[in-house]
């Protein structure tokens, strides 16, 4: 009864967004405010079924109703409580729904903050978004339906992907996803602009700070996967330039893009028609990212079950595609520029340069993750690049990217004088100099690693330099040093907000780039008391001992670290899941702000005499996560509401 | 006379580009092949991924040194490979795997990389092996105190 239930509320909600789409639609050409409000009325209802979609498949779960397809394969009668939860949006299925139901939620949101201020785009808006949704409703509804029930009903369910049995996976996901659908917001705004040819700027204004929120979302996310597949997946590693990855990667990498370019739209008044581009690239990237992860066209190490599913996604894209491209011809017209380009050295032509090279990126991307399909297609041959070919493309355009971090924010508009250069770039420039002197002193051999942190120290530098100058001014006018300086982040949040993020990716930078260039490892095979050495550590195996689980069994090594004293015992093990053909290692590590230690248990003797360890020091990646903390508090300084100047 | 200096920047860096991606799948590109097909036109140092069914009965696996030998097969070939290090968890005789790695001109592919593929279909709990897991716990207690 309940998953019918469902599956009847799906379809409601399906056809009540493909009414209120409609209805807002034709409420803005009649501009009758009956249809209007019929269709607010469909939004609403809209979340409430999808909310009871939700609900009542996470019953499902509860209550281990196995004729329930997706809920028999994703959880067995071992899961814990609170992996029941979580498993509900474990797989293909259920993470449509939360997806969909997010989606609803920010219509919701839209809806109260946009009804009133923004009247002739607003109706289109809500056109856009219920269509969206109106898509994903019919993908739960046709494609990849949650509640469809099985016979004969099994006793047991397969379980939850054993891999997914984590806090990681509670909050990934959820991340993502509120990156992902918050994208559709500057995208309805795009599409409203372009439909009613009001593409000036009140759509870049009004979507602004929705952007940020999207973005930071989508941030997060990509560095909760990280942090997931650094301790959950045991390679030590936190990115492999997997299509899975990747596919969240590109849409970053434009709305990243579009964060900055909307500032030279808003101050210049250029750039309107690559700005609606990028908002519409964004937006089908998510698409295109699902479609790539769900529709199995490439393998991928997240191998998540296919269907016909991938064939709904790539006719939506194509539909939306081809929608904006038509508006975007038709509007051809308005969308040129006013202000036109001054000079090569100016804040606007860093801006453009900056857009340039986070597209150039998310193009190399997205030719290095279909490219197993372009030669198939093209030689029959199927040839794949990995990741030197990633790493190679990309470094040097994230170099780029980081020197134009600190020119950015600094440099004048218009055309940038001698002495504004001097003035803002002269102590910084020396400064990211002698750091890189200083590290190659200290022995620093690698030309990447020097120019990373020399930048760096450079970038920190312009962000000092130009907070200092501020505070300076504020105290010159009275104001004591404290609260000028909290003044200046509050007044001019979005400006500081945007620093702090700048800082994050700094820090995360030199996180990246030292695991990358001095992390150390050795893999090895230990009897009871013999150790392995490895960067001035000291690893000993002393025992092995199995134990049961309340879904598992689990095989745990003892191993003593110490580096002259003692450090404490690792862990590491291996759980088997009955329903797993292989067990599923359990990393276990020792964080510190230097290095971790990070043990993976490999094979062992099933009398306990020896196990095989793969042994690592992971240098400085606790500073990619320290950066995720930093990102967030610079995120949050600018998704704050803008202060009114005082009169 | 802006304009064209604005162009040709735009020129440089998409030139620039294009030669970095180029050069990076022409140093990068791994290709696939089946046993059958790396046995009829393997070239010694060129980088292939490999898959195929890891021969029941030719794994062998030295723990002290971690030489991990094994063979893969298509049906019509046989590949003999050469791995240091732990065979990965989802590797066992019997199944598919993929290795990644180079053609020796000693007769045999060394795997720097071994991805063992995931089966997805669904499959109920096994009692049979659960029983070997108590077994397991059972030696290892009696061993451990």
């Amino acid at each position: 009864m309940i998953p019918e239930l469902g599956y009847g509320a799906a379809i409601v909600a399906l056809v009540l967004a493909l009414w209120g789409a409609v209805t807002a639609a034709l409420g803005a050409r009649t501009g009758r405010p009956a249809l209007l409000l019929s269709a607010q009325h469909a939004a609403l209802a809209v979340f409430v079924l999808v909310t009871a979609c939700f609900a009542l498949l996470t019953y499902a779960f509860l209550t281990f109703d196995f004729s329930v397809r997706y809920v028999a394969t994703n959880t067995n009668l071992g899961t814990p409580f609170y992996y029941r939860i979580t498993g509900v949006w474990g797989a293909l299925e259920g993470s449509i729904i939360l997806w969909t139901w997010m989606l609803g939620l920010y219509t919701l949101i839209v809806i109260l903050r946009h009804r009133e201020g923004a009247r002739e785009l607003y109706p289109w808006v809500l056109t856009v978004m219920l269509g969206v949704l109106a898509f994903f409703l019919l993908v739960i509804t046709v494609a990849a339906p949650p509640f469809a029930r099985q016979a004969p009903v099994p006793a047991d369910g397969r379980g939850l992907n054993p891999l997914l049995e984590d806090t990681g996976m509670i909050t990934h996901p959820v991340a993502l996803y509120l990156g992902f659908t918050g994208l559709t917001v500057p995208f309805a705004f795009a599409m409203a602009a372009l439909i009613t040819g009001r593409v000036g700027d009140a759509w870049i204004t009004l979507t602004r700070r929705w952007t940020i929120i999207a973005w930071y979302f989508l941030s997060l996310g990509l560095l909760i996967g990280g942090w997931w597949s650094y301790h959950v997946l045991g390679w030590g590693g936190y990115w492999a330039w997997d299509p899975v990855e990747n596919a969240a990667f590109m849409p970053w990498l434009t709305a990243t893009a579009f964060l900055h370019s909307v500032m030279i739209q808003e101050r210049r008044r250029m750039l309107k028609l690559w700005n609606i581009s990028l908002v519409i690239l964004t937006f089908s990237l998510t698409l295109f990212g699902t479609f790539l992860t769900r529709s199995g066209v490439i393998a991928s190490v997240h191998a998540f079950t296919q269907g016909t599913i991938g064939a709904f996604f790539l006719s939506f894209l194509a539909l939306v595609l081809l929608t904006a491209l038509g508006l975007l011809a038709v509007r051809w017209d308005a969308l040129h520029a006013q202000g036109e380009l001054d000079s090569i050295v100016s804040r606007e032509s860093a801006f453009l340069l900056n857009n340039v090279l986070f597209v150039a990126a998310t193009f190399t991307v997205f030719f290095g993750t279909v490219f197993p399909l372009l030669s198939e297609a093209a030689r029959g041959v199927k040839v794949s690049v990995g990741a030197p070919f990633f790493n190679q493309v990309n470094v040097p355009l994230f170099l780029a990217l980081i020197f134009l971090m600190g020119v950015g924010p600094l440099i004048a508009w218009r055309r940038a004088s001698f002495d504004n250069l001097r003035r803002n770039f002269l102590w910084p420039v020396l400064v990211g100099v002698a750091a890189a002197a200083f590290f190659f002193s200290l022995g620093v051999r690698s030309a990447i690693a020097v120019l990373v942190l020399a930048l760096t120290v450079f970038v920190a530098s312009t962000i000092t330099v130009d907070f200092a100058r501020a505070s300076r001014a504020r105290v010159r006018l009275g104001e004591p040093l404290l609260p000028a300086m909290g003044g200046l982040l509050r007044r001019h949040n979005r400006r500081y907000g945007g620093f702090g993020v700048h800082l994050g990716i700094l820090i995360i930078a030199v996180g990246v780039t030292g695991s990358q260039a001095w992390s150390v490892q050795t893999e090895t095979t230990l009897r009871r008391g013999e150790y392995a050495e490895l960067a001035g550590y000291r690893v000993r195996f002393e025992d092995l001992t199995a134990s049961e689980e309340s879904n598992h069994f689990k095989v745990a090594g003892a191993f003593t670290v110490s580096n002259g004293r003692g450090l404490g015992v690792l862990r590491p093990a291996k759980k088997f899941y009955p329903q797993e053909t292989s067990p599923i290692a359990y990393v276990d590590y020792r964080l510190g702000l230097r290095e971790d230690i990070y043990l993976v248990l490999g094979d062992f003797a099933r009398d306990g005499s020896q196990a095989t360890v793969k042994f690592q020091v992971n240098r400085l990646v606790s500073w990619i996560w320290i950066g995720g903390l930093v990102l967030t508090a610079g995120a949050v300084l600018a998704i704050l509401p803008e202060k009114k100047k005082a009169a | 006379m802006r304009k064209t200096k604005f162009i040709t920047g735009g020129a440089v860096i998409a030139a620039a580009l294009a030669y970095m991606i180029y050069a990076g799948v022409t140093q990068s590109a791994v290709y696939f092949v089946t046993p059958a097909e790396l046995r009829a036109s393997a070239v010694a140092g060129k980088a292939y991924r490999l898959g195929g069914m890891v021969l029941p009965g030719s794994v062998t696996w030295e723990p002290r040194t971690l030489a991990l030998h094994f063979t893969l097969g298509d049906g019509t070939a046989t590949v003999p490979v050469r791995h240091k290090g732990t065979p990965p968890d989802l590797f066992g005789e019997g199944r598919g795997a993929v290795v990644e790695g180079t053609w020796s001109a000693d007769g045999y592919f060394r795997a720097s990389l071994i991805l063992a593929k995931h089966s997805e279909e669904y499959k109920a709990p096994h009692d049979a092996s659960q029983a070997g897991y108590k077994e397991l716990i059972r030696t290892l207690q009696g061993d451990g105190r």
